[in-house]
């Protein structure tokens, strides 16, 4: 039987079960999805989009799937400190795709209006606020990973900013996988920012068990005029997991949004970034830095789409290749013959530490518009033996040169996150995991072995 | 403290030094001129332990010590210095990191304690007046953004915090206007002592006007065809090279 097959099979089985509690919008959603997913089914070998990374046998292999959550005896404040510790911020777990309640409440709902908590309790409470978003941005003819997220998901992480609300505390999403078996997770975020609100959110993904764990999930976005959003990702997860992200993005007038992916470790990873600009005078930056060695494997697929005139995006993508680990950088620039005055910059820079390593890199930029500036740079090269024999000449050891320099190549993509904290966080895991140390939070007492 | 021995140094197949010899003993201060293409970078890179070519014969014996199985972060820290005749640019590495990581690590090959930061703040603050050194520039990625005449500023800056025995001047007077020549070879004059040796390899005579030499060498196809002391510069800077070549190219 082939994947895709077995994947209806399993959502016709279990039609009942999954979401069983449904207001009828989701019912017709999940429908809908379905019905795209069974046309378009798990990408071939020959689709150009995911020419690099083969995910249908991941999908393939035996997993077990929950349609609820699974009791799992787990005290993440005990075990798990989270990877920011200098960030006060609400931290949200989802645990195998399931909000997972500690401490707060399953949904949080402030004075001044903002919700933030589990995405299946925000539908049962606020189903006509949930409707006006959910699946609007992600569309599922579109993309067959959203179509089977759409499908198969039942919870998730929904924050609600309201208009001219700026939320101080950031939302942290801890997503973990813990399981006795190899396991598939399909989970969903749903982050809404009216008019003039602002919010910031980090999304952390562990894996906490050695079992394989694949993660399929979406992360819609909606950003408001004038609204500011920073979204940032953590992937840390083990070599035999595989994830794919998809993360939807819109942007209405003068609103201005940063989106980061930064890959420490994974399996096979799949990051799938699609940036609507769809108001005038929207600013987006999206970043993107991945270390790579052994077999792992990370692709990053980025669109951008320039709808309205005056609009910026800049994209900084770097990743560090080591052993016979894989790469692939795909971003496209699509600017709209509407989009005049668009400003679109593209760089994606890689090193190889090894010969075995291999890296494609693909810019494409699809200008329909004549008064715009943009432009794009790819390099996949080694660390520069010039600047290693300049740091040497001084009486610097050649290996701590090399990690000098790989911290000053990272450090440029990390400098721009605009967090402090973050930023020195990320440049210590960063620095770590380039020296070969655990990658994981120091304050973790799990000291798992990747 | 050098002795160069018959060295010669290919680069794939083509021969670049064919047969060097040289002796430099502490205190002095040596200048080797030479046409563009005479291998005086070679040379110089030969010394540091860049290892793009090979040494196919003879030796090089710094303190008595076969410097050639060195490498050269070891040389570094033995004493020896090149001045880059194109400072690399380093973006992303600050100054006072590669510094402090530079000067420690010496420290470190010596079995002393990393530098106190405040009294590395210090040193540094005290170097930078040797080469009227800009502040911000220490606060900048290493050699980023720099001019020429500011690269080179840089590299006495990090030839004064380093103090080595043995320093190797690569065109450190080339693209340079005269200020900063001026201030680059009074920082050159500052720093010698009799404790220490000086090589320096230019193309003109310009620079040995404020740095006086001790001996002159003319280095000419791979080899050392004249030496002298400080009044064959002059002579070169007066009748170029051409009676020089001439001179070799009748004997060959």
């Amino acid at each position: 039987m082939q994947t895709t097959d077995k994947y209806l099979e399993l959502f016709q089985q279990n039609r009942e079960q999954i979401g069983k509690e449904d207001p009828l919008f989701l019912k017709e959603l999940r429908d809908a999805a379905i019905k795209a997913f069974q046309r378009d089914g798990f990408p071939g070998r020959k689709e150009e989009r995911y020419k690099y990374t083969h995910l249908e046998p991941a999908f393939d292999g035996k997993l077990s799937f929950d349609f609820q959550p699974r009791q799992i005896h787990f005290d993440d404040s005990e075990i798990f400190s989270c990877d920011v510790p200098l960030l006060d911020s609400n931290v949200l777990t989802v645990l195998n795709g399931f909000f997972h309640q500690n401490g707060e409440g399953i949904l949080t709902k402030l004075d001044n209006g903002i919700i933030y908590g589990g995405l299946k309790e925000a539908i049962a409470q606020f189903p006509d606020l949930v409707e006006k978003y959910l699946g609007k941005n992600a569309p599922t003819d579109d993309e067959p990973f959203v179509a089977l997220n759409t499908a198969f998901s039942q919870d998730g992480i929904f924050l609600y900013v309201p208009e001219g609300i700026r939320m101080e505390r950031p939302i942290q999403i801890i997503n973990l996988l813990l399981s006795d078996k190899n396991q598939m997770v399909q989970h969903r975020n749903l982050l809404v920012l009216e008019r003039n609100a602002a919010a910031q959110v980090i999304i952390c993904d562990h894996t906490l068990s050695p079992h394989m764990f694949l993660t399929n999930s979406v992360t819609e976005v909606y950003t408001g005029e004038n609204a500011d959003m920073d979204l940032l990702r953590l992937q840390n997860e083990h070599n035999n997991s595989c994830q794919v992200t998809n993360t939807w993005i819109s942007q209405d007038r003068n609103s201005r949004c940063q989106h980061g992916t930064i890959t420490l470790h994974g399996g096979i990873v799949r990051n799938n970034l699609r940036i609507n600009m769809e108001g005038e005078g929207a600013e987006t930056s999206a970043l993107g830095l991945f270390l790579t060695d052994k077999m792992q494997h990370v692709d990053n697929y980025t669109v951008i789409e320039h709808s309205k005139p005056h609009c910026t995006s800049n994209q900084y993508y770097k990743g560090v290749l080591d052993d016979i680990s894989t790469g692939a950088f795909n971003g496209k620039i699509h600017v709209h013959p509407d989009a005049q005055k668009t400003e679109a910059f593209q760089t994606n820079n890689n090193i190889l530490l090894s010969d075995t390593a291999k890296m494609q890199t693909k810019p494409r930029l699809e200008i329909y518009a004549d008064d715009v500036k943009c432009s794009h740079g790819a390099t996949v090269g080694q660390i520069d033996e010039e600047a290693l024999f300049y740091l040497q000449s001084r009486g610097i050891p050649k290996e701590e040169s090399r990690l000098m320099l790989m911290d000053a190549f990272t450090w440029d993509v990390i400098s721009k996150i605009k967090q402090l904290s973050l930023q020195v966080r990320i440049t210590d895991l960063v620095s770590k995991r380039l020296r070969g140390e655990l990658s994981r939070c120091n304050n973790c007492a799990m000291h798992c072995e990747h | 403290m050098l002795e160069i021995k018959d060295l010669k140094v290919s680069i794939e197949d083509k021969e670049i030094l064919k047969g060097i010899n040289l002796s430099v003993k502490a205190g002095e201060v040596h200048a080797i001129m030479g046409p563009n293409g005479s291998g005086k970078s070679t040379l110089a890179s030969a010394l540091a332990g860049r290892d793009y070519f090979n040494i196919t014969n003879g030796k090089i014996l710094y303190e008595g010590k076969d410097l050639t199985e060195l490498s050269p972060e070891d040389r570094a820290r033995e004493g020896i210095f090149l001045g880059f005749q194109y400072p690399v640019e380093i973006p992303g590495v600050s100054m006072v990191n590669f510094l402090r990581t530079a000067i420690n690590s010496m420290r470190k090959y010596r079995e002393q304690d990393p530098l106190p930061a405040g009294e590395f703040l210090k040193l540094m603050r005290e170097k930078k007046k040797i080469v009227e050194i800009d502040s911000d520039l220490t606060n900048r990625s290493v050699n980023e953004g720099f001019s020429g005449g500011e690269k080179k500023k840089n590299e006495i800056f990090q030839m004064a915090l380093l103090e080595p025995k043995l320093a190797i001047l690569d065109e450190t007077d080339s693209g340079l206007d005269i200020d900063a020549l001026r201030i680059v070879s009074n920082g050159v004059n500052k720093l010698r002592s009799p404790e220490n040796a000086t090589i320096i390899i230019t193309h003109y005579q310009r620079l040995l006007d404020y740095i006086v030499p001790d001996v002159v060498h003319v280095l000419y196809k791979g080899r050392i065809v004249k030496s002298g002391d400080k009044s064959l510069a002059r002579e070169l800077e007066e009748h170029g090279y051409d009676w020089i070549k001439q001179e070799v190219d009748a004997n060959d």
